[in-house]
């Protein structure tokens, strides 16, 4: 190893004049196939104060369960509309939305498949690094089995899994920075 | 489907802790409870790709974006983003933004009083070439108050954002300027252990990309995580 990886940093808290330009909140084309959802939240602090100054990324594969990059050489289909990257700011209440596909199953650790999930970066003033999470989805059989989600403790896999509302196709998710109730944070 | 080969982890102490009380607001937003180790799967190993159909050429001159030139002093920034390995990453997006010549933001919430500059919005990107390198024409930001502490001022900086190859090597940082004396006393700065990594955040002046009579050089490499050299094994 010729050098160490370089020191990470906050994005403070004007990093809207940065990120803007690549703001994705509808990661869905028309034509693209699978189940729509939208996903709805807020980011708060340890007091339970919304965050007015964050943002999250997202990335996940496609409906297929198939990843927009050379290194899935899964033979699954790939659908040129539909990249899989969203970066969501957040409102002056700390919430956010974005609509996406379900995600299909992709390959995980031992040979098994994982449940289907998006990978989540937050990203705000105050993390002096951003924060890695995954989305599940509810009522999702193969949430049992993913190997990801049994490496957290029983009670805080709720924190991972989204929650269905009385809005078909329209899931809640928070993202909950510190705290009793903290949303489970990996070191990725 | 072959098996995964993950990025290596930070060496202990070269990057921050996630509370780091000095700064104040990493007290009620840092996780509390540890993190959980999370192997690489092929959710990690791949990530978003930008190639040059995502970047505006003139994006990396932040000092043509108006009708006029902003004020203070040129310079330019350039380096090479390499992983730890020292291989070039090339065709990767690089996302900047600063402040202008006075310390001041183009954004609501600075309430900074000091002027801000018609003819800079400070932003812009660009994509690594084939050997991993990149360059930007801009101006030298000034330093600003913060609320942090009593009379915080943070040193001049520009902040930086990258995406690598793969989810596991996305990487937000910050680049300082030789000399600043602000530099010892920012908190944020200071928030990394390891004397050696936190300095290499400070580029280096350059002559070799200081254009005579026009702008001042600084080189600044940026390195993302590298790669494992051998599979995960479960």
């Amino acid at each position: 190893m010729a050098f160490q990886a370089t020191t990470s940093q906050t994005v403070g808290p004007f990093f809207t004049i940065g990120f803007d330009r690549l703001n994705k909140v509808n990661l869905v084309a028309p034509g693209i196939s699978g189940e729509r959802v939208t996903i709805v939240g807020r980011v708060v602090d340890g007091d339970g104060k919304p965050v007015p100054d964050a943002l999250l990324e997202t990335w996940q594969a496609n409906s297929h369960g198939k990843y927009a990059h050379p290194e899935d050489q899964q033979n699954k289909t790939l659908e040129p509309g539909f990249q899989g990257f969203g970066r969501i700011g957040v409102d002056e209440n700390g919430g956010f939305l974005f609509t996406t596909v379900k995600p299909g199953a992709v390959p995980g650790p031992k040979g098994k498949m994982q449940a289907p999930h998006i990978a989540v970066s937050v990203f705000a003033r105050g993390l002096l690094l951003r924060l890695v999470t995954r989305v599940y989805f509810p009522e999702e059989p193969a949430n049992a089995a993913d190997y990801v989600l049994n490496l957290v403790e029983p009670a805080r896999r709720g924190s991972l899994i989204a929650r269905k509302t009385a809005v078909a196709g329209k899931l809640e998710w928070n993202v909950i920075l510190q705290g009793a109730d903290e949303t489970v944070f990996f070191d990725c | 489907m072959s098996d995964i080969v993950g990025y290596r982890r930070p060496a202990p102490g070269t990057q921050p802790k996630h509370l780091h009380p000095p700064y104040v607001s990493s007290i009620t937003r840092a996780p509390s409870k540890p993190l959980v180790h999370l192997p690489h799967t092929l959710t990690e190993v791949t990530g978003p790709l930008f190639g040059k159909e995502a970047v505006e050429a003139k994006a990396c001159d932040l000092t043509r974006q108006h009708s006029g030139e902003p004020l203070g002093e040129r310079i330019i920034v350039s380096g090479q983003v390499l992983d730890e390995d020292a291989r070039p990453v090339s065709h990767t997006l690089v996302e900047v933004w600063q402040a202008n010549a006075a310390g001041r933001y183009l954004h609501k919430v600075d309430q900074h009083d000091a002027p801000l500059d018609p003819n800079f919005t400070g932003c812009g990107h660009t994509v690594t070439d084939e050997g991993g390198r990149y360059r930007f024409v801009t101006i030298r930001p000034g330093a600003y108050p913060w609320r942090n502490h009593h009379n915080a001022w943070r040193p001049a900086h520009i902040h930086f954002s990258l995406f690598g190859p793969a989810f596991a090597t996305r990487l937000v940082t910050q680049m300082y300027f030789p000399g600043d004396a602000l530099i010892p006393f920012d908190p944020i700065f200071n928030s990394t252990v390891d004397e050696q990594a936190r300095h290499r955040l400070i580029s280096v002046f350059d002559w070799a990309s200081t254009i005579p009579d026009q702008a001042l050089g600084y080189h600044f490499d940026i390195i993302l995580n590298g790669r494992e050299a051998t599979p995960m094994e479960w």
